[in-house]
């Protein structure tokens, strides 16, 4: 996985955007016990990009992530994944899924987890063989080729997080939802996971949603989500964005946006 | 990529690849974990051996007590593992990522139910292989009714195992479930005093208690050497009993949570 080509964006279109967005949000509000974590919100997720989910932790990300995946409880509002109402049956090969905390079986190793995942996604004995060929591909594509027979529990934290974005990998999912993917590596490997994400939306058209309260990640994707407060501040390109706000960097733009909230609120109070 | 939908799964049915692709892992899971499977395996048989030798001038106290035990061993252990086992699941994030798959709630449980079943067999076995040749258990019926009987009971304790864990938030609180449904059951089962000696409460109370049941099944294969009605009854009671707390179990399975 080493050989990728270049880090940043490539500008080029994905290969062939289907008419459904991937994601399609409208009005969307969660409640999680007493508080609202998201509150009205309204986006939509192109087809064959890499969006970033960026905002300060405690911002709603995960929340939101886990809305798309349909693991979250009590969604109100239009929430469509890939054309089908979030957590829709259909779409739970579709749809990968990658919490924060890796969610592998600590005592089974790498390949072990990958199997037993292949063989709830692609079951039956007929497929063993097919079975074998994305496990293999998939370890190869988190580079853990080396570590595919040890213990995931004996693994580092970085390592054992691309176990759980292995798992995701199985079955090529059109929508791949990756919560923070990048916390926690080193500079070469996150620059890695990057092209990864970006030859998968290159090659096999996936849609990658990608969070991150890490601003210097927000230039490695096509589209941006900022989110602040259970709220989206934007929803751009990262060109856009830093035009908009006379900014050179994502992160000044971010600070922009917020300051420039928190300004017409309080004339709104004021008035 | 493919824009065409794979064939719908149907999510409430039963997938025979998916139960024992389930039940492989969580054996494979154990057997990284040798430990656990020898402590399993032979602290029933150890228990046996010191009972025996505890009754060492009375046998015929050793038959009845021993007979009980057989069938009360696999409940306790499996539910204990059961019980552990699962609410490691649901604390790592492995239930939530099953439950975003295409897997069935129907195939978690059974093939836990499977995985531990094939574990108590052996248990059961060895047990009760040791217990009626080596130790002299002297029971009327055939050996393979205690067996039977105990497979139905270890199958009731991981179905107990799974749905407590449902309420334990900390392993710490998973095994404090363990005297809170296990001791009561223990105590009423008539392993102690006959039931029918107990304050009319607790007698009332010991008969909706499944482990009762086991503990009578038990004790109809050691005086009896032919199938009576109340074994059957016994053990249809233990069986059903596990079916419907599988089935809760299931219900506490949640695709989505707060």
């Amino acid at each position: 996985m080493m050989n990728y080509a270049t880090e940043p964006p490539p500008p080029s279109p994905a290969p062939e955007v289907p008419t459904v967005p991937a994601v399609h949000a409208d009005d969307l509000t969660v409640v999680r016990g007493p508080r609202t974590v998201l509150h009205h919100l309204r986006f939509t997720v192109p087809r064959g990009r890499i969006t970033g989910l960026l905002g300060p932790s405690g911002c709603g990300k995960s929340t939101l992530m886990r809305a798309i995946a349909g693991t979250q409880a009590n969604v109100t509002g239009t929430l469509d994944v890939l054309g089908r109402p979030a957590g829709h049956p259909t779409l739970r090969s579709r749809v990968g899924y990658v919490t924060q905390a890796p969610s592998v079986y600590d005592d089974l190793t790498v390949r072990q987890n990958l199997h037993y995942f292949a063989a709830i996604l692609d079951p039956g004995r007929a497929a063993a063989e097919r079975r074998h060929q994305h496990v293999t591909q998939a370890i190869a594509d988190v580079d853990l080729t080396r570590h595919a027979d040890a213990l995931a529990g004996n693994l580092s934290g970085g390592q054992r997080g691309r176990v759980s974005l292995a798992v995701a990998l199985l079955g090529t999912p059109e929508l791949l939802v990756l919560d923070e993917p990048t916390v926690g590596l080193d500079p070469v490997l996150r620059r890695d996971l990057w092209a990864l994400f970006h030859d998968l939306a290159a090659t096999r058209g996936t849609t990658l949603l990608v969070s991150s309260h890490v601003m210097d990640e927000a230039e490695r994707c096509h589209r941006l989500l900022l989110m602040r407060e259970g709220a989206v501040l934007a929803d751009d390109t990262p060109e856009a964005l830093r035009t908009r706000t006379g900014t050179d960097t994502v992160e000044s733009a971010f600070l922009r946006l917020v300051d420039e909230a928190a300004a017409s609120r309080t004339k709104e109070n004021t008035r | 990529m493919s824009t065409t939908t794979p064939a719908a799964p149907a999510p409430s049915a039963l997938n025979a690849s998916r139960t024992t692709a389930t039940a492989a892992r969580v054996l494979r899971q154990l057997r990284h974990d040798p430990r656990t499977i020898a402590l399993m395996i032979l602290i029933p048989c150890l228990m046996l051996i010191l009972l025996r030798y505890v009754f060492d001038a009375s046998p015929r106290t050793f038959d009845t007590i021993g007979a009980s035990l057989l069938g009360v061993f696999p409940l306790i252990t499996m539910f204990l593992v059961t019980s552990i086992a699962t609410l490691r699941e649901r604390t790592s994030g492995t239930l939530e990522r099953l439950l975003a798959l295409p897997l069935g709630k129907a195939d978690i449980i059974a093939g836990y139910a499977l995985a531990f079943g094939a574990l108590a067999v052996v248990q059961s076995a060895l047990a009760t292989g040791l217990a009626v040749w080596v130790l002299g258990l002297d029971v009327t019926g055939s050996a393979w009714l205690l067996l039977l009987v105990a497979l139905l009971d270890a199958l009731l304790g991981t179905a107990l195992g799974l749905f407590v864990s449902a309420f334990a938030a900390s392993e710490f609180q998973a095994v404090q479930f363990m005297p809170a449904v296990i001791f009561p059951q223990l105590l009423l089962c008539g392993l102690f005093t006959p039931r029918s000696d107990m304050h009319p409460v607790l007698e009332a109370l010991s008969d909706v208690l499944p482990m009762s049941y086991a503990v009578d099944g038990m004790n109809e294969v050691l005086h009896h050497g032919d199938l009576t009605a109340t074994f059957v009854r016994d053990v249809a009671i233990v069986a059903g009993c596990a079916v419907l707390v599988l089935g809760l179990g299931a219900a506490t399975l949640r695709r989505r949570t707060a």
